[in-house]
């Protein structure tokens, strides 16, 4: 246990007193509480198995496996164009971000890229799932203390965004639209403008939510100072996205790794914040969902003429080799560990999904915490059920 | 309801039960995928708002609920808990499968830990096919059960027989059975009767869109 603040290490210490009753003041019986593994106002599930003394949590075990779907296994049965459809449905909420890294490491073993053109789209879908995404956490973020407006507004805009990927790929929710050496279609007519008034609704959005949600004094005093992860405790574990960047370590694979996307052509901040609380964590996504949505819109201006397609054969196999390619998805870095024997399919692919190790810090984070602050805290951690499972 | 239990139910108060009980649905909701983020946007979002169909979502907890919508992947770990919650439930209870993983596995056709069709536990009156289906798709699945509703004979299935439409249980009367309606016996006195209610023989289920339930 090392480096702990002072307010865990002393709620520590005091449910290590409770559990060897020395507690004369206020005796009190352990209790297992069993959270999960579903609830209405999530989706997905999640078990979290958590000891308490009192309103204290003294030991939490999250239980992870109610939404395996063997990914890992099934993916060696698919041919590389068909492994796309399956990893839509990891994150559901930023499909075509799942997509990017894996289309990437199959392109790194073909030793092809895609044309300037279909990268500087790839980068725009994939800043309009993380719109998607992040809005909804957004609104989500309300329900679990209570507030149910926030949830509307969001679901409200986050239609706009959802419309704009449906128009782009034919899919509203799952595009499957990446291919090996591009894009399946050229955008349609008239979409850049209309992504260019999304743009300003979502960014008008945020200011709502800021206004609304981060401004309220219960939303405030729930959420800062709760849940604090430090640096190094961050980097311990694996953390990654938001997450990390909200413990103050200045970390987002878009910037720091060079990749065929076309982060570059855009000039954009990455955001961190020193405290490494709840309120820190949903400050940092906020930012991001703004500077996404100013991403998208320098980048609209900026597409280049062109092919979206290299010259791929008609039946993909990939060379015989192994790559590995993560992207800063929007709840952290996922990368795709793709072994090929030079078949049509995969040889073995491992898939390393932010939200397993997000969640790995539970046990930690909420050692010491109230009951009613489990809640927020995992709220704010924001993992998403098939992503922890697969 | 003791004109039930005498064996006995009118028509038109069975209809007035029967619309009150389709315009005051509450549903359950069983998000267990991505199909649940298309269910909340049908539940929770201005424009879709499935509040002005009458269904209220967001019970405090299955007891009180009178459907539940499954949406998502089932997986074998998580097939108990649903089958626990489904028995919880207390009748009438309509369950409607939203979305492939739910209706027959979808994608993971080939998987070892998802389980193939939800209807393997809980009898499922509605199947909603997509992956993820529209939001639009799911208010006319609930529309199509609340049509169902409207036109079950209450009588019948509270004595536990196989569904039974008024329809057919007005033709039964009139004595113009045919071979393919199903009436059951309308004289058994449920007050009697020791035995715990069977579980009724559910009818053929609705698909939305007509097709195939992939």
């Amino acid at each position: 246990m090392t480096m702990m603040s002072d307010r865990q290490q002393l709620s520590y210490i005091a449910s290590q007193a409770a559990d060897a009753r020395l507690n004369v003041e206020l005796e009190t019986e352990g209790m297992t509480l069993n959270i999960g593994p579903q609830h209405p106002a999530t989706h997905g599930t999640l078990r979290i198995i958590a000891r308490l003394d009192g309103e204290q949590v003294i030991w939490a075990e999250p239980v992870a496996g109610y939404m395996h779907r063997g990914y890992e296994k099934l993916t060696e049965v698919r041919t590389f164009p068909q492994v796309t459809t399956l990893i839509n449905r990891i994150d559901w909420l930023g499909s075509f971000a799942n997509e990017v890294p894996f289309i990437l490491a199959a392109e790194k073993l073909m030793e092809i890229e895609a044309p300037p053109r279909a990268q500087v789209i790839r980068t725009i879908l994939f800043e309009l799932s993380r719109i998607a995404n992040v809005s909804l956490f957004l609104g989500d973020l309300g329900v679990q203390m209570g507030a149910v407006t926030p949830v509307f507004l969001a679901f409200r805009d986050r239609e706009y965004v959802l419309n704009l990927i449906e128009g782009a790929t034919g899919g509203r929710f799952h595009p499957n639209f990446d291919r090996i050496g591009g894009l399946k279609d050229d955008l349609p007519k008239g979409w850049i403008d209309e992504t260019k008034q999304v743009m300003k609704k979502l960014i008008g959005f945020c200011d709502e939510n800021e206004n609304l949600l981060f401004g309220n004094e219960i939303f405030q005093s729930r959420m800062r100072g709760i849940g604090v992860i430090p640096a190094d405790i961050a980097k311990e574990y694996g953390l990654s996205g938001a997450n990390l960047r909200a413990s103050g370590v200045d970390y987002d694979l878009r910037r720091d790794q060079d990749i065929a996307l076309s982060y570059d052509l855009a000039d954009w901040k990455v955001w961190t914040h020193p405290d490494g609380d709840s309120w820190a964590r949903c400050w940092i996504r906020l930012q991001e969902t703004r500077e996404s949505c100013k991403i998208v819109l320098q980048l609209l201006d900026q597409i280049p003429a062109g092919p979206i397609m290299t010259k791929v054969p008609r039946i993909i196999k990939v060379p015989e080799g192994e790559a590995y390619v993560s992207t800063e998805n929007p709840l952290g870095e996922m990368g795709y560990y793709v072994a090929s024997k030079g078949g049509l399919g995969p040889f073995r692919v491992k898939i390393r999904s932010a939200s397993f190790s997000n969640m790995s810090i539970t046990p930690w984070v909420l050692k010491g915490v109230y009951v009613p602050d489990i809640v927020t805290i995992l709220a704010s951690l924001y993992f998403i059920l098939g992503d922890i499972d697969r | 309801m003791g004109l039930i239990d005498k064996g006995r139910m009118p028509a038109p108060l069975t209809k007035l039960f029967n619309i009150s009980r389709s315009y005051s649905l509450w549903v359950y909701q069983w998000g267990l995928a991505c199909c649940a983020i298309e269910m909340g946007a049908a539940f929770a979002s201005p424009r879709y708002d499935v509040m002005r169909l009458g269904v209220i979502p967001l019970p405090a907890s299955p007891r009180q609920a009178d459907f539940v919508c499954v949406s998502g992947t089932v997986t074998d770990k998580m097939a108990p808990a649903v089958k626990r919650l489904w028995e919880q439930m207390p009748e009438p209870k309509y369950a409607i499968s939203m979305g492939s993983c739910a209706n027959c596995g979808g994608p993971y056709w080939d998987s070892y830990s998802v389980t193939k069709g939800i209807d393997q536990i809980i009898p499922i009156d509605v199947y909603v096919p997509g992956c993820p289906p529209r939001p639009e798709a799911l208010l006319e699945g609930i529309v199509l059960l609340q049509q169902r509703i409207k036109n079950e004979d209450m009588q019948a299935k509270w004595q536990g027989d196989p569904f039974t439409t008024l329809q057919a249980t007005r033709a039964a009367e009139r004595g113009e059975l045919s071979a393919g309606d199903s009436t059951g016996e309308t004289t058994h006195d449920i007050s009697t009767d020791p035995q715990p209610i069977p579980e009724r023989n559910r009818p053929e289920p609705i698909v939305v869109g007509g097709g195939p339930i992939e």
